[in-house]
């Protein structure tokens, strides 16, 4: 058996007692990574995609450039991977995978859901992708186009989902409440219902 | 560089049944043809980072494909749009 | 049309042997272990000591079998290790040692 089959909780504290003895990294260090990582969360690409749908110049912005869009949010981009924005319209729907590993916009969603990283997931969104819909009650009519984007290289992406009748007036805050995880990556659309 | 709208082929290469690699153009789109849908920008070539080797900046584009044709099932009009580097993209 | 060959195991893109798989929508929530994984992984990026193209060729080599058989951030772990293992980061004599008393 190769070393590196060791059960992996006990591979990650060999590995952690040798970084720290060599001084790569300290213990300070990887609390406080974790701190930052946890600090990524759906609720902040829920509040870019409130933001767009009452403010023209910022959706222009948003679908420009989604990293710059992200930091007027106050959201640290710097030295991460270009975001990409996609706009759904009453015509077309997109469907975000990453059929090679997991790439995920995590800065402004957070670390990727379960479902996102699944053998499941990955192999059906290019090739059922409406079959796959259906797992989260997602019914698109046939009359909208549905564009799957596998996201296989240097972008992250998120969708910029429709923003849900019956919402007149709403405040940014009422709107960002609607807009959860799935919708961002195009499993499923908000609704003010 | 490729302009939005050309046509193009993704080369019908294996390297994974040839040695050890790295690649970022999923099988499922090999000797397939789509079209350019836009130049992303310009980024290390990944083949050569996963080995930590000297890496060439290439050209990377969004290339679209009709789902359906890929698979011979879907829905008419549906489409994967796939992140390309340039090496990989041949004219159809 | 299925394509499941030639292609390297993780290039899952319709693959028919997933295609009949429930999708698990619910969330699942993070372990302690995936959250520091993650964090030592993202800190060996920043310092250059591992990229995370390394990252994901270490995961490509992991056995079909085992690949499906670890969790996501096993995968990860793993790839870590042979990946300081085979840039001399750490040597395997000290690795061995740090499993025996960890």
């Amino acid at each position: 058996m190769s070393v590196v089959e060791a059960e992996s909780e006990r591979l990650l504290a060999a590995v952690r007692a040798l970084l720290l003895e060599k001084g790569i990294t300290s213990r300070e260090e990887i609390a406080e990574r974790i701190r930052i990582t946890d600090g990524g969360s759906p609720a902040q690409g829920a509040r870019m995609v409130a933001r767009a749908w009452v403010d023209p110049q910022y959706r222009a912005l948003m679908l420009a450039d989604g990293a710059r869009a992200a930091e007027a949010m106050g959201i640290p981009m710097r030295g991460l991977p270009p975001l990409g924005v996609l706009e759904d319209t009453p015509a077309l729907h997109h469907l975000v995978v990453c059929t090679l590993c997991s790439c995920y916009p995590r800065a402004v969603l957070g670390y990727p859901p379960f479902w996102f990283k699944s053998a499941a997931y990955r192999a059906r969104a290019v090739r059922d992708p409406r079959g796959l819909l259906s797992e989260w009650g997602t019914v698109l009519p046939a009359e909208v186009k549905l564009r799957v984007v596998d996201s296989t290289a240097d972008y992250r992406w998120m969708v910029l989902p429709l923003r849900p009748a019956g919402t007149d007036g709403w405040s940014e805050d009422a709107l960002a409440a609607l807009v959860h995880e799935g919708d961002m990556v195009g499993v499923s659309v908000p609704s003010a219902g | 560089m490729l302009a939005p709208g050309t046509k193009v082929r993704v080369r019908n290469d294996w390297p994974e049944t040839r040695g050890p690699c790295h690649i970022r153009t999923p099988h499922y789109v090999r000797g397939e043809t789509g079209v350019v849908v836009r130049h992303l920008g310009d980024f290390p070539n990944p083949e050569d980072l996963a080995f930590a080797r000297p890496a060439p900046i290439l050209a990377l584009y969004h290339v679209r494909f009709a789902q359906p044709a890929l698979w011979g099932e879907g829905m008419a009009g549906d489409e994967v749009v796939v992140e390309i580097f340039e090496p990989w993209l041949e004219a159809a | 049309m299925d394509k499941d060959t030639p292609r390297a195991m993780h290039d899952l893109g319709g693959v028919s042997q997933f295609m009949c798989d429930a999708v698990e929508t619910e969330a699942h929530a993070l372990t302690d272990f995936d959250r520091e994984v993650d964090a030592i992984r993202q800190i060996l990026g920043v310092k250059q000591v591992m990229s995370v193209d390394e990252l994901r060729r270490g995961i490509e080599a992991i056995p079909e079998g085992e690949y499906h058989r670890l969790s996501y951030y096993q995968r990860w772990i793993r790839s870590i290790a042979s990946t300081l293992l085979r840039k001399g980061v750490i040597e395997e004599g000290e690795l061995l040692a740090a499993l025996e008393c960890c």
